[in-house]
């Protein structure tokens, strides 16, 4: 089979290219392909588990120790003694097979800056995995039991999804944002209206930093790979980080898929209401509710434009009395940049917390757990009951210039009176 | 199999399942069975009798990948997840670890908390004794059959000596 012919053919979608190339054989929509695997993560909460399969399946060798990588983000650096135990099991493991150990940066916004490029195929025991389609990777979530088994045969087997392509069009109104539109389609779709399912995004250009927001974001509709092609864009971020596309992978005008169209001009900010992730509603549907906590943080935003627009709203302000506000940024190198660009000093003035590149709030784990009955607004991914901490605590997700607003206020606030 | 149908509603997610800070602290499954169910019955382990069956609605296992969701399930002591629609990865997981998943529409309305229920993994139904009527999930196709028959990716691995995706081993005479 012929790349180039794959890659030329207008009648497949960019899942069908990605896995046919991957599997050396043409497959779609509906074929399972057996494809090689270039990258995957796991991560402190699913890596011990896979080491565990690892060891029990007998097996003994990775098939090639550069392109596994394990990250301690979780719950980083350990809240407790059984967390440290199980991290000093992933540091022993990696250093026995040679393969990564990635400490104190979130996974997937590690890999989007320094590993992942156009036309390669990621496995992660993670199911925000999808967060590198963003640079035009097709990337999926999978179990640690699947992932120990890719460690040793390099291979996996994936159905081929079929494929939803969303066309923005328009631009943004001021105050809204990209995870108010990953937020406004969820809300559309459903928890599940895409489970099983390669969301294409195309049309108006978006900066790296919101199309992983979006990429990472798309599994909460169940996505199984969420990913914008490569453009300019994309390799201008490449070329400032020494890196080249695999594959430069684009969907083909012809291919059978579905469409939808989202204009963003009519957008609103957005905001979830607690306990499901498609609970979405016009901002307005919860402002005034008081909050017990902001929390900008998480994989799925955070990045530095997340913190640029958040420092705007926070300059020579203050975080409401009785309302904490914790930021977390999304990597080291987010944090680097931050303290160099002075938001941090902002944050600090305004009277926020700024932790280290942890997942921490976000699961529960540490760094902004809530307490019984404590109301949270955040951007994290998830809504879920007892998803921060307390079954009785309930947490409204919205975008980053929302959650700052809404700190200020000490209740869920329309950010478009701060920009 | 037969034993008695625990049943729940619709978008039941893999954090109510059980929640990370426990998942995230044990790799011991009978530990994490502790916790099984955890954000909607925390007494849900002890009212398990071993074989007994989760009926559930749609999209039952939504969100995180943790395979710990399906292994709290199955060293709880139960048998069987019949739903009306699984998550995906949930499935895919339940299948790697052993835990048989029946996918079969409007199955929640059919059975009732507490009814003897009898799943047939052979044929994949599920027969409601209450009511003696008996529904027929989707099949399997291709790894995820040869997975349920193996018992999961494991005891696959130990019969077979490799993976289902991979070639079979030449044998040396």
């Amino acid at each position: 089979m012929e790349a180039r012919r794959i890659l030329t053919d207008p009648s497949l979608s960019f899942a069908e290219k990605a896995l046919s190339i991957k599997s050396g054989r043409e497959v779609r929509a509906g074929d399972v392909a057996v494809v090689d695997v270039d990258l995957t993560l796991a991560q402190d909460s699913t890596g011990p588990l896979a080491i565990r399969s690892f060891q029990e399946m007998g097996l003994k060798k990775i098939f090639d120790p550069r392109k596994v990588f394990i990250f301690l983000d979780h719950t980083y650096p350990a809240a407790d003694e059984k967390v440290a135990t199980l991290h000093t099991m992933v540091r022993d493991f990696c250093a026995r097979h040679a393969c990564n150990v990635v400490e104190g940066t979130i996974s997937h916004q590690h890999l989007l800056e320094e590993q992942v490029v156009p036309g390669m195929l990621l496995v992660g025991a993670d199911s925000h995995t999808n967060q590198a389609g963003a640079l035009g990777a097709f990337a999926t979530g999978l179990g640690s039991t699947e992932i120990a088994s890719v460690w040793a045969s390099g291979k996996t087997w994936l159905r081929v999804p079929e494929t939803l392509r969303i066309t923005l069009e328009g631009t943004l109104a001021k105050g809204v944002f990209a995870r108010d539109i990953i937020m406004h389609l969820i809300g559309q779709l459903g928890e599940d209206g895409a489970n099983y399912t390669s969301l294409e995004w195309t049309g108006t250009r978006l900066s790296i930093d919101s199309r992983a927001c979006i990429c990472n974001n798309s599994v909460e509709c169940g996505a199984k790979n969420s990913v914008f092609a490569p453009d300019q864009l994309t390799v201008q971020y490449l070329r400032a980080r020494g890196r080249k596309p695999m594959l430069d992978i684009q969907s083909g005008a012809q291919a059978t898929i579905k469409e939808k169209t989202i204009d963003l001009a009519d957008l609103e900010p957005q905001v979830t209401l607690p306990e499901h992730v498609d609970r979405v509603k016009p901002l307005s549907a919860a402002e005034g509710t008081p909050i017990h906590e902001g929390f900008l943080g998480s994989s799925t935003n955070c990045r530095l434009e997340d913190l640029q627009v958040a420092a705007h709203i926070l300059k020579g302000r203050k975080v409401k009395a009785g309302t904490r506000l914790v930021i977390t940024p999304a990597s080291k190198r987010i944090f680097l940049q931050a303290v160099r660009d002075g938001l941090v000093d902002t944050f600090m003035q305004a009277g926020a917390v700024f932790t280290n590149s942890t997942c921490g709030a976000c699961v529960g784990t540490h760094m902004g757990v809530l307490g019984e009955n404590e109301v949270a607004i955040s951007c994290s991914p998830r809504n879920y009951t007892g998803r921060m901490g307390s079954l009785s605590a309930q947490v409204y997700l919205a975008s980053p210039a929302t959650v700052a607003a809404s700190a200020v206020e000490g209740r869920i606030a329309d950010p478009r009176k701060y920009l | 199999m037969n034993g008695k149908a625990h049943v729940f509603g619709d978008y039941v997610n893999t954090d109510l399942i059980i929640p990370f800070r426990f998942k995230a602290r044990t790799n011991d499954p009978v530990e994490l069975a502790k916790y099984c169910m955890y954000g909607i019955d925390r007494e849900f382990p002890k009212k398990v009798s071993k074989g007994d069956v989760i009926v559930a609605g749609v999209n039952f296992g939504g969100g995180s990948s943790r395979e710990q969701a399906p292994v709290a399930i199955k060293y709880a002591g139960i048998g069987a997840v019949v739903a009306d629609s699984f998550a995906r990865i949930f499935f895919r997981n339940a299948l790697v670890i052993g835990l048989p998943a029946l996918e079969i529409p409007g199955i929640q309305k059919q059975v009732k908390a507490g009814d003897a229920v009898a799943v047939d993994l052979r044929k994949r139904t599920l027969t409601n004794l209450r009511t003696k009527k008996t529904f027929q999930a989707a099949p399997l196709t291709g790894f995820l059959r040869d997975l349920e028959a193996a018992g999961g990716l494991a005891a696959y691995h130990k019969r077979h000596g490799k993976f289902p995706w991979e070639p079979g081993k030449r044998k040396t005479t």
